[in-house]
């Protein structure tokens, strides 16, 4: 059997990652894909805990987290889609229309 | 297995914001195109309807739905502020939309749909329930920042908002996931419970109330994490700023008032004194900031910005009266801010045209009735007596005096007088600068002159008779602090 702690390392160095990928790379879709990361960490550890603590709330609140998730996917993909007709670029550096 | 008892009255002004949202994207299709703008009467009647809901809600008052949900007079409260807010967005959107041809009656639905997700928030009793409120609020928001799909602005003010705010969501989420860990729930009374009994790792809570405050403080938009909040605010569709400026801001105090009050009691010492931190960098920053400012809704974000600042003040303080005051702020900036943001409506063009504070020169001498509304929502705003804002103000530095932050209180009056130059600038530049623009040409339709009226009824209401109000905030305050 795998100990708790270990999951939860697994969950902060991938959320880390996605804070990083957040804060570093310049692709949206790269950005996306980081906090998709950042959430799914949470998830990792909502079902550890969930294991350790022998209670189900941990298990039904990471199905509300992948929901929630996918919604906002959805609504970030159809916000890149429209930015992207009208302005071809996926370098978030090039959004730079308001400043200060 | 005991099913728990499902009570729809104790959720009913949320069901029907719910309800009539969905009502209104499915009669989308069949309604004519030029025949739009009725649905958006559709929606303020489902608004009112809400509001009405508000009684059978207030006499189920307990904890419903598992612990879930909670009625009390804090939830009622915020439930007024929020169908106040969304009512009068409503009527600001009215003629916007169609005069922008973006009258998409789903506009009508998302408004609902974040309102009902700003009313869970205010109700919510567990941890889930605030994420899932929180995100139904900030889905049905990104997509009205970016409503108007052809203008590239509208399209990077939804970018930037849906970036952050997810980010902020995840360490919200994180921290959720913490406190679990650490105390066995994510109800928020069975956390302030767990907190008592000594026999858990503190370091966990501490982490997870420091990730869940840096998640709200996005939310409400206060320094050091209110950089998006401009950009945002001045590419959105006018009446859309004025409702983010308002709603989701009062709806993140709401969340960061009732988790911080009610489950984390026992660690206060340590949270209180960022809260101050935070509370004197955000009046600095908002202010200053705010002076250099020369388009009006991007100032108007620097001052929301500001005024966030002062609810945290109160909330700084700790009390019951600072509760007490946050609540009757809100009301009071809420009314404000709106007005003044319809006045913004009517005088924009397409695409932001005549959105520079020099457009607004000379406005007193070619419209006095919208020169002199536009004037008392700008005294508000700046704290002159008599007005919503200068109550609000007052009874924000009372509490605080009373409770000994005096260092912050006086940055408080400083930055107030900061902020008095450049809501003065613009009244100055109204009644006293030649006129540059002809303004024959603006309508104020009728749903326009119903949003303003209401919106200067209540701030001169609250700012001349608050007693009212402020006992009903502190009723509110006193079933917040358990």
């Amino acid at each position: 059997m795998v100990p708790t702690h270990y999951y939860l390392i697994l969950g902060a160095a991938l959320f880390t990652i996605g804070v990083i990928g957040v804060l570093t790379r310049r692709n949206i879709m790269i950005i996306l894909m980081s906090i998709e990361l950042m959430m799914n960490a949470v998830n990792i550890n909502l079902m550890a805990f969930s294991d350790r603590l022998q209670q189900v709330t941990g298990q039904v609140f990471a199905i509300f987290v992948i929901t929630v998730a996918a919604a906002e996917a959805a609504v970030g993909l159809g916000i890149v889609i429209a930015m992207f007709k009208n302005k071809e670029t996926m370098n978030i550096n090039e959004i730079d229309l308001m400043k200060w | 297995m005991n099913i728990p008892p499902v009570n729809i009255s104790s959720i009913l002004p949320a069901a029907v914001l719910s309800i009539v949202g969905i009502a209104v994207m499915v009669a989308e299709p069949f309604v004519d195109r030029s025949k739009k703008t009725l649905l958006g009467w559709l929606a303020l009647a489902g608004v009112m309807a809400a509001m009405l809901a508000i009684y059978p809600m207030s006499e189920n008052r307990g904890q419903w739905y598992s612990n879930l949900w909670i009625v009390d007079d804090y939830n009622i409260f915020f439930h007024v502020i929020f169908l106040l807010i969304a009512g009068i967005t409503i009527l600001t959107s009215l003629d916007f939309l169609e005069r922008e041809e973006i009258n998409h009656p789903e506009f009508y639905s998302l408004l609902l749909f974040a309102t009902a997700g700003m009313l869970m928030m205010s109700g919510a009793n567990e941890l889930i329930m605030v994420f899932i409120g929180l995100e139904v609020l900030s889905i049905a928001t990104y997509v009205l920042a970016g409503f108007r799909r052809t203008d590239l602005k509208s399209n990077e003010s939804a970018l930037k908002y849906f970036l952050l705010g997810s980010f902020s969501s995840a360490f919200f989420l994180y921290g959720v996931a913490l406190v679990f860990g650490a105390t066995g729930s994510t109800n928020l009374i069975e956390i302030a419970e767990a907190l008592r009994s000594s026999s858990l790792q503190i370091t966990l809570v501490y982490l997870a109330a420091a990730l869940m405050l840096i998640a709200l403080c996005f939310k409400v938009a206060v320094a050091p994490f209110h950089i998006w909040t401009p950009d945002v605010y001045e590419g959105a569709p006018t009446p859309v700023t004025g409702f983010m400026s308002v709603g989701p801001k009062a709806a993140g105090f709401a969340v960061f008032i009732r988790v911080f009050m009610t489950a984390f009691p026992q660690i206060q010492d340590r949270w209180i004194s960022i809260i101050w931190m935070v509370a004197a960098l955000t009046m600095i920053l908002g202010n200053v900031i705010a002076v250099s400012q020369t388009n009006i809704k991007r100032m108007l974000a620097y001052s929301s910005i500001a005024h966030a600042g002062y609810i945290a003040v109160a909330f700084a303080s700790g009390s019951r009266r600072g509760v007490s005051a946050a609540l009757f702020y809100m009301l009071a900036y809420a009314l404000t801010n709106l007005g003044a943001f319809a006045v913004v409506t009517i005088l924009s063009r397409s695409e932001d045209k005549l959105t520079n504070i020099s457009d607004y020169a000379g406005l007193a001498a070619k419209r006095p009735g919208l020169a002199a509304l536009l004037t008392i929502f700008l005294l508000s705003l700046a704290g002159i007596p008599g007005t919503a804002g200068f109550s609000g103000k007052f009874f924000i530095f009372r509490s605080s005096v009373e409770s000994g932050l005096l260092s912050l209180t006086v940055i408080g009056v400083i930055t107030t007088v900061v902020s008095f130059y450049y809501y003065l600038y613009i009244v100055v530049q109204m009644y006293m600068r030649e006129p540059g623009e002809e303004f024959s040409d603006l309508r104020v339709p009728a749903s326009l002159k119903i949003a303003l009226l209401i919106a200067a009824i209540g701030t001169l209401y609250l700012g001349l008779l608050p007693t009212r109000v402020l006992d009903w905030s502190t009723t509110a305050a006193l079933t917040a602090l358990r």
